[in-house]
């Protein structure tokens, strides 16, 4: 690839205004029910199973998807709409969002006929969680050292080892993760790893909590003692699991998730500075607000990539590398710019809350799902530089 | 630019490529190589493309100058075209013909007014005029009696100061002593100063997205061409990293820039949206500028920094037009206030609104 980077400006379509509105009315409702307060930012973190069955209900989960697998063939700009309000809105998507973001298009692209109609409709449904299983105590950002192996069986695997930073495998039904099933060789040390499908409620499947420095659980250590993997739960190429990493990351990496999970200091920060804000007040929020709109824009433009068919895996990586970067420091911003409120100052007390919380989180926000580091190193590849 | 880049930005480019190549005009002995080059623009209806046919113009449509600003960025060719075709698209909103020739536009900065008499004078100062040296008219937006004006007026009857941008581009202030107007309008309902310093912020948005993407492409190159530690300093990790960050400052201002100019050139009004789109767009892509100039001087060393190097062709052009048209303090608190004025709960709704 040369240098050239294109960002083209998208139009959202006014079918995503009408299903906008749709979101939002919905939320509302939500809301007013008393489901989560989107004041309180650690909602979007809760697993709520009912408020995900009613969300798919709705249609929005699989939205892309084939019909015939419970999807509803809409376009990756209504995705993209619905991704942006819920999670503005704090919205408690834990259940699912893996599931609709990544493992779904994973199974579309490689799971065999029978399994694509078994789980794809559950995950339309709301019904089931999914989990990354790809860290491992030696494997981190180092994706192709992982060593938890998948030794070949009468018809299936047996995996041994242990997966690591597992988000939600407490509550989760399925992992797609990777597995060592051939050394690599000496040509290419990315062989040797294979993608499998497991069901957690397997025998042999231990979850054991880690906490966070927040007091949070979220991560796990997911345990594998021989547990059985069927042949037909083989994701795609035996031991070419590399060559099937690239798109997905397009899809994991672009989205408003990638910019928004602090973005409701913001929204407290101009509740608490009022109508009028100081001359150094009006300046820095007048900063965040284009920072946060460009992000925004870069981000819609990639979704209209997606729709185009394409992969933009540098795109997608320089919107997570700008936009996580700024999220973690926006709680930084938005203290220094509310130092001068008064003590008693409208919203003060949900402000000074929302940003020991954001304080707290921010470290994560450049780690999770491919750090600073990994991102630049695509980049640079991308560039024509490595 | 986009694949189904227009013929216009085609041919755009065509004609900075033959006439103004950065290396070419770099070494050049004096300015002559403007001649030939102005004469091009003009042959090509480049320079007022934003002017209807009954007004003298080539009536390319917004979206195509928006194009020809992104190429004359990426050449940071230091001719009046922007300024041009700024001008012309101001004069065209008073329902003014452009006469032929270099024009730029007055006030450039947000704190200066020009005021228009009943008989057609001008008077006031303008700071910071881009091009004023070499523009033959000046379109002014103007306060007269009955509220905006939009004026034409030649610069010979203004009184020109002498001054440079930190690029060595003619950068004036402009005294209008009773300067007398060759024609003036009333500005359409609802046109003022804050839409005419967008439209120009927008501009140079899109010629600072411009620059950045040829400065990234000429960062990338030397990196994978300069050998120190025995191996090209690309295979560098910091070298890399310092790369991507670069071609983040050029992604978010060529989003911004490339989403503005779109705003504009499908808008029915200069609204609430089009003010976000504009201020933003500015903003980001003066912080771009600042940060992605460190970045490709860091990376290019010491030869970067001579005279004989035309990094400092683009990177002098796109610091300097920061300050134009409004700096990005000015708009922020601008954007700031407004968005504050909205309140908390209007403000997902209005970035959320395209």
């Amino acid at each position: 690839m040369t240098a050239q980077l294109e960002f083209d400006p998208i139009r959202l379509p006014p079918e995503c205004e009408a299903l906008r509105r749709e979101v939002r009315a919905f939320l509302a409702e939500e809301i007013a029910a008393g489901t989560f307060d989107p004041d309180h930012p650690m909602h979007g973190d809760m697993h709520n199973l009912d408020f995900s069955k009613r969300v798919g209900a709705k249609g929005w989960i699989g939205l892309t998807w084939p019909k015939k697998y419970g999807g509803h063939e809409r376009t990756f700009l209504e995705r993209y709409v619905v991704t942006e309000e819920f999670r503005v809105a704090n919205a408690p998507v834990r259940q699912y969002f893996v599931a609709d973001r990544q493992s779904g298009p994973i199974l579309l692209k490689y799971a065999p006929e029978h399994i694509k109609m078994d789980i794809l409709p559950r995950i339309c449904r709301g019904e089931v969680c999914f989990v990354i299983g790809m860290s491992e105590p030696n494997s981190g950002s180092d994706l192709f050292a992982a060593k938890t192996k998948a030794t070949k069986a009468d018809g299936g695997w047996r995996i041994n080892g242990n997966k690591i930073w597992t988000s939600n495998a407490h509550i989760a039904d399925y992992m797609i993760g990777l597995f060592r099933t051939s050394p690599p060789t000496k040509e290419n040390r990315r062989h040797g790893l294979t993608q499998l499908l497991v069901d957690m409620k397997a025998d042999g499947v231990t979850v054991n909590p880690i906490y966070q420095m927040t007091g949070q659980h979220d991560f796990n250590e997911v345990v594998f003692d021989d547990v059985f993997i069927p042949d037909d739960c083989v994701l795609g190429e035996i031991d070419g699991a590399w060559k099937q990493a690239t798109s997905e990351l397009a899809y994991e990496r672009s989205g408003p998730e990638r910019f928004l999970e602090t973005f409701y200091v913001l929204t407290a920060l101009i509740r608490a500075l009022g109508s009028e804000p100081d001359l150094r007040s009006a300046e820095g929020l007048g900063r965040l607000v284009a920072q946060a709109h460009a992000l925004r824009r870069m981000s819609v433009s990639v979704a209209g990539m997606l729709q185009a068919g394409k992969e933009p895996v540098v795109e997608g990586s320089l919107v997570k590398d700008l936009g996580t970067i700024w999220e973690q420091k926006l709680p930084a911003r938005v203290r220094e710019l509310a130092a001068f409120l008064e003590p008693d100052a409208g919203n003060r007390a949900t402000l000074d809350e929302q940003l020991a919380f954001a304080t707290t989180i921010a470290p994560k926000l450049t780690i999770q799902g491919g750090t600073t580091e990994v991102l630049r190193g695509i980049i640079a590849r991308g560039l024509g530089l490595r | 630019m986009t694949e189904n880049v227009s013929i216009v930005a085609e041919s755009a480019t065509r004609i900075f490529a033959d006439l103004a190549d950065p290396q070419t005009i770099n070494g050049a002995k004096d300015a002559t190589w403007k001649v030939p080059l102005w004469r091009a623009l003009t042959d090509a209806g480049l320079t007022l493309a934003w002017v209807p046919e009954a007004l003298g113009g080539s009536d390319a449509g917004l979206a195509e100058g928006f194009e020809v600003i992104g190429v004359a960025g990426a050449f940071a060719a230091s001719v009046p075209l922007v300024e041009t075709l700024l001008a012309g698209w101001l004069l065209s909103q008073g329902g003014i013909a452009s006469p032929g020739g270099p024009m730029t536009i007055a006030p450039a900065r947000s704190s200066d007014t020009v005021a228009l008499s009943a008989n057609g004078k001008l008077s006031g100062r303008a700071r910071g005029v881009p091009f004023a040296d070499d523009a033959e008219h000046i379109a002014v937006l103007a306060s007269g009696a009955e509220g905006a004006s939009i004026a034409l007026v030649e610069t010979k009857n203004c009184r020109v100061a002498p001054g440079a941008n930190p690029a060595g581009d003619a950068l004036n202030e402009v005294l209008f002593a009773d300067a007398p107007a060759v024609e003036w309008r009333p500005a359409p309902a609802g046109f003022d100063r804050t839409a005419m310093l967008l439209m120009g912020g927008v501009a140079r948005s899109v010629q600072t997205a411009g620059a950045l993407g040829a400065v990234l492409r000429m960062s990338v190159a030397y990196a994978n061409d300069r050998v120190a530690f025995e191996r090209p300093i690309a295979k560098f990790q910091a070298i890399q990293h310092s790369l991507a960050q670069l071609a983040g400052e050029v992604a978010a201002a060529v989003a911004a820039s490339g989403s503005a100019a779109d705003a504009i050139s499908h808008m029915q009004s200069f609204d609430d949206q089009i003010f976000l789109e504009a201020a933003a767009a500015k903003i980001r892509s003066a912080e771009a500028a600042e940060k992605g100039a460190a970045i490709a001087h860091q990376v290019h060393g010491a030869i970067g920094f001579t005279n004989e190097h035309i990094l400092h062709r683009f990177t002098l052009r796109m610091l300097a037009w920061r300050d134009d048209f409004g700096n990005e303090s000015y708009w922020a608190v601008e954007l700031g206030r407004k968005v504050a004025a909205g309140g908390a709960d209007a403000f997902w709704p209005l970035l959320a609104s395209r």
